[in-house]
């Protein structure tokens, strides 16, 4: 049962991504009234470019080369640290918690490097960016996990996010665990280049921040950068889907989404599609938020977590 | 055993301290001198390394050498628990390879005035620093700790023709005798409770809380001066950057750690210390680390850069440290054990990638003559050894899996979790500063990345600048030593499990009372993951890679930087170091107090413009030197009671002494 449910984990992990992105566009379409690309156009469109050839500045060394790559090894293992569904993540220890955020540190300084391999003013920029916006992402987490750690009284993220759904719909704290779920959703945005903090849909202006760090990588490495990026936001959905439904148990309301799925993927599916929803709502009805504004709203997402944090204690 | 004994470390530091002798006593340029100098380094560390290896990882009882000294009652006495061969291990580690190090890098042919006398005076800072950890008593410790100070202000001034090394050297001194002034105060109060000159552990059972108040505080000022904690720190990044790169090797890789050393000896004083030591030492050690590692970020010197990050180091040590103080006060014996075991891990860890980061420095000195990052770039291309080496010293310092940082910094966290799930009733308030401790490590973590983001990628990655072009790597002497840091490195952070029992021993003896912390520490913090989880990334990058190489897909063609299509890209349009911190430097403003130089474009020919920005140092520049200056002011009417005579002091020392004596 369990090598099963590990099957599907890493299945799932490998294989469902690019829906997400496909379904965020999707609901980016109907919002403005369009027909939109086809829901698994994400998935062509990676095929497409892993059989393309690529061009290589000739300012970049291997760094550029490892960038994407390490950033995806990283991506796939802090996904494996991660309960998709109600049954828990292959890979569970103590202290998994700490390696989860540590893993995407890696990728970041992989692909910030990596920006900075081609010489590039533009993407010194966006890497920039990226590293100093961490500055307030990485503690906005931490609190939320201190908060999880209390609630749970684990230090692994399966307990940490399984956890607070067993101890019934009366005793949990709704209004902490909202206002952690919100704060990692601030986090989610940030850390996945959406709306209001980044603009995914074009990268060519000033104010990017992650499309413009991968302007020159081309190809197969290209895709892989978009399939870590996606693999990312599912990642990062699944943590923020937990807290916001802890109950883990008969929540098959939304799972006509997805018919392919056996019954226990089922949920995870649908869950997960709710969040990629969310995020297709926010980037519809938000405009970009302005560069120096960013500080701001990634504090709010710090302060969130803490007051979260401080409900639980009380 | 012979080996594992005192005597043992004893003749390697003996070794060390007559290591500088040949080359001073032959000719000046001759590199026989040097040559035999550092061959006798090389025996001492291999003595002492093998020697302290022994003793930490045998279960043998602490032994003692005692010399009766002719002046009656003066006895020096050498012992060596596994907690001082845990700091003595460093010391002559990275003693020996700093001193290979120095063979290409500062050769006395090239060095004629200053090569033999610094090499005299680099093997009397290592003796000296094994003298302080082998000390069994206050005199040869406080003997150990003068020389130490001496000779690395004699070393670090071999450069005397630069007045801003003279000005560092100068300012370490003075700095340096502040916090002696407090340990001799130590050392005497530590006398008249315990009733002798001997240490560690020192039996104060029974004192009063006003004296264990005034011990701590003593020595706290005494070794966080040592350590360098922010606002201690004002010594710091001046001797670290202007000291020749092997020194600052040693200085921030060891030096730093003696006072670690002492700030837990002092920790080991009270089996039930006040609620306030721990919530000191967490609330120093979190500033230290939040604005130790943003004045690193924004430093344009790569060596100040890399002297700062040794205040946000010591600052992670030094929460660890304040985390088992807090246990200890509440009986906790988890927090105890990972946070003295993630503080020691760390100062091993830290005396392995920092004296690496500043070796590479070194290499980058060596070739581009410069040690600022913005005239810098793309030197990979030239120097790919450097490169490689100093990413692998870089991602470890950030604390990212699977280098040793992570490890530390891991149990760290772990224990910082354990002040949530098992709070101590009634005393809450108190956890708040560790708990507050979690995201200000988070905090310290993400500006690590800024920092060594800009030094790797703004150095190392994109196109050749100015001085980068005729760059080159140098040869082994200065690789090899760099090879074996960087090894260590991986292997700590991939094989931790390796050294868990070692700390668990460590933390046991660190407080006694704590029973059972091998098995806590197995227990809390399962190091055999890190090493599965180490080995799966490492392979699955590995086989990621080796996938996108072998698929098959169309050509891949070299071409300039696409750049939104700009077709003329030059070295000049990237993003230099201050551009790339300036957005956290920003932020940071208010502590900073950053001067930026902005371009200004005028005319429609805009003449050249350069971004930069400067950041002073808050504390000496900001607050010590003006407060200083009004201070000589205020007292200029005293000046004539300074001749600048010896004699002169020597009466006033005479007379003082003769009135403390009858007024007695």
């Amino acid at each position: 049962m369990v090598v099963l449910t590990d099957l599907l984990h890493v299945i799932l992990l490998v294989t469902m991504p690019p829906l997400l992105l496909g379904v965020i566009n999707k609901t980016k379409a109907w919002f403005a009234g369009r027909t939109g690309p086809a829901l698994l156009q994400p998935y062509y469109d990676l095929a497409r470019l892993l059989g393309k050839g690529m061009v290589l500045s000739d300012t970049t060394s291997w760094v550029f080369r490892a960038g994407p790559v390490v950033s995806l090894a990283a991506v796939l293992l802090a996904g494996m640290l991660v309960p998709l569904g109600r049954f828990g993540a292959p890979l569970q220890f103590t202290g998994d918690v700490v390696l989860f955020a540590y893993l995407f540190g890696v990728a970041r300084f992989f692909t910030a490097s990596a920006a900075l391999d081609t010489g590039s003013s533009l993407e010194g920029m966006g890497a920039a960016r990226d590293v100093t916006l961490a500055c307030f992402s990485e503690p906005a987490i931490f609190l939320g996990f201190l908060a999880l750690v209390k609630l749970s009284g684990s230090l692994s993220l399966t307990p940490m996010l399984l956890g607070p759904g067993a101890l019934g719909a009366a005793h949990l704290p709704f209004a902490a665990l909202m206002l952690v779920a919100a704060g990692l959703f601030i986090v989610l945005l940030a850390e996945n280049c959406r709306i209001p903090v980044d603009d995914p849909a074009t990268h060519l202006e000033l104010t990017m921040i992650h499309e413009v760090t991968v302007l020159d990588h081309s190809g197969p490495l290209l895709a892989v950068i978009l399939y870590a990026a996606a693999m990312k936001l599912m990642v990062i959905s699944a943590l923020v889907l937990h807290v916001v439904m802890p109950v883990a148990t008969g929540w098959l309301v939304l799972d006509w989404l997805i018919f392919v799925a056996g019954m226990n993927a089922r949920q995870v599916i649908s869950w997960t599609l709710v969040v990629a929803a969310g995020v297709g709502v926010v980037e519809s009805v938000m405009a970009r938020l302005q560069m120096r504004h960013l500080p701001t709203l990634l504090l709010g997402a710090c302060l969130l977590c803490g007051f979260g944090f401080l409900l639980v204690l009380r | 055993m012979w080996i594992s004994s005192p005597m043992a470390l004893a003749t390697a530091t003996g070794v060390w301290a007559a290591s500088g002798v040949p080359a001073l006593v032959l000719p000046r340029r001759s590199s026989i001198g040097q040559f035999a100098g550092t061959g006798l380094a090389l025996v001492g560390s291999y003595i002492g390394v093998v020697a302290a290896a022994v003793r930490l990882f045998s279960a043998a009882a602490v032994q003692e050498l005692r010399w009766i000294g002719g002046l009656g009652h003066v006895t020096c006495v050498l012992r060596l628990d596994p907690l001082a061969a845990f700091f003595i291990l460093p010391v002559f580690l990275i003693g020996g390879l700093s001193s290979v190090y120095a063979l290409e890098y500062w050769p006395v042919r090239r060095h004629p005035r200053s090569g033999a006398i610094s090499q005299f005076w680099f093997g009397l800072l290592i003796a000296a620093m094994a003298t302080v950890l082998l000390a069994g008593d206050a005199v040869t410790f406080l003997v150990g700790w003068e020389t130490m100070t001496l000779s690395a202000f004699l070393l670090m001034g071999a450069d005397q023709n630069d007045a801003e090394v003279r000005q560092a050297a100068w300012v370490f001194l003075a700095a340096s005798h502040l916090g002696a002034m407090c340990l001799f105060g130590f050392f005497a109060l530590l006398r008249s409770t315990s009733g002798s000159f001997e240490l560690w552990p020192v039996d104060l059972a029974g004192v009063s809380p006003k004296i264990s108040a005034a011990l701590f505080v003593l020595g706290g000022i005494g070794f966080g001066l040592k350590a360098g904690l922010i606002p201690l720190h004002i010594w710091l990044p001046g001797a670290h950057s202007n000291a020749p790169s092997h020194v600052s090797a040693l200085m921030s890789g060891v030096m730093l750690k003696l006072g670690i050393y002492g700030l837990l000896r002092v920790g080991m004083l009270a089996e039930h210390p006040a609620i306030w030591w721990g919530v000191t030492l967490l609330t120093i050690g979190g500033l230290s680390g939040v604005l130790g590692i943003a004045l690193a970020a924004a430093q344009s010197d790569f060596k100040r850069l890399l002297a700062y990050s040794s205040i946000e180091n010591i600052g992670i040590i030094t929460i660890g440290i304040g985390l088992a103080l807090l246990g200890k006060t509440l009986d906790r014996p988890a927090w105890i054990v990972l946070g003295v075991g993630g503080a020691l891990l760390h100062v091993w860890n830290h005396s392995l990638f920092k004296p690496l980061l500043f070796m590479g420095a070194g290499n980058i000195v060596h070739a581009a003559r410069t040690r600022l990052i913005d005239p810098l770039g793309g030197l990979g291309k030239t120097m790919p050894r450097t490169m490689a080496l100093v990413a692998v010293g870089s991602l470890a310092i950030c604390g990212l899996p699977p280098l040793n940082g992570f490890v530390s910094e891991w149990l760290i966290y772990l224990g910082l979790f354990h002040t949530v799930t098992d709070a101590a009733a009634g005393r809450g308030l108190w956890t708040a500063w560790a708990i507050g401790a979690v995201p200000a490590t988070a905090l310290i973590g993400s500006i690590a990345m800024v920092t060594f983001v800009k030094l790797f990628g703004t150095i190392f990655c994109g196109r050749p600048r100015g001085p980068a072009k005729n760059c080159a790597d140098p040869g082994w002497a200065m690789l090899a030593p760099m090879y074996l840091l960087a090894s260590a490195t991986i292997f700590i952070g991939i094989f931790p499990l390796v050294f868990g029992g070692l700390l668990g021993r460590l933390v046991a003896i660190w407080s006694p009372q704590t029973a059972g912390a091998g098995a806590i520490l197995a227990h809390s913090a399962p190091l055999g993951w890190i090493t599965a989880m180490g080995l799966i990334f490492v392979a699955a990058s590995i086989g990621l890679g080796i996938f996108l190489v072998r698929r098959k897909h169309e050509p891949i063609r070299d071409n300039v930087t696409w750049d939104c299509g700009y077709a003329r890209p030059t070295a000049r349009m990237q993003y230099g170091g201050s551009s790339f911190s300036q957005m956290l430097v920003e932020l940071f403003a208010w502590f900073l107090r950053p001067r930026f130089a902005w371009p200004r474009l005028q005319k429609v020919f805009a003449a050249p413009a350069a971004f930069s920005c400067e950041v002073p140092e808050p504390v000496l520049d900001g607050g010590v030197i003006p407060a200083l200056r009004r201070a000589e002011r205020s007292v200029a009417g005293a000046r004539f009671i300074q001749r600048g005579s010896i004699q002169v002091y020597l009466f006033y020392i005479l007379g003082m002494l003769l009135f403390l004596l009858l007024w007695k």
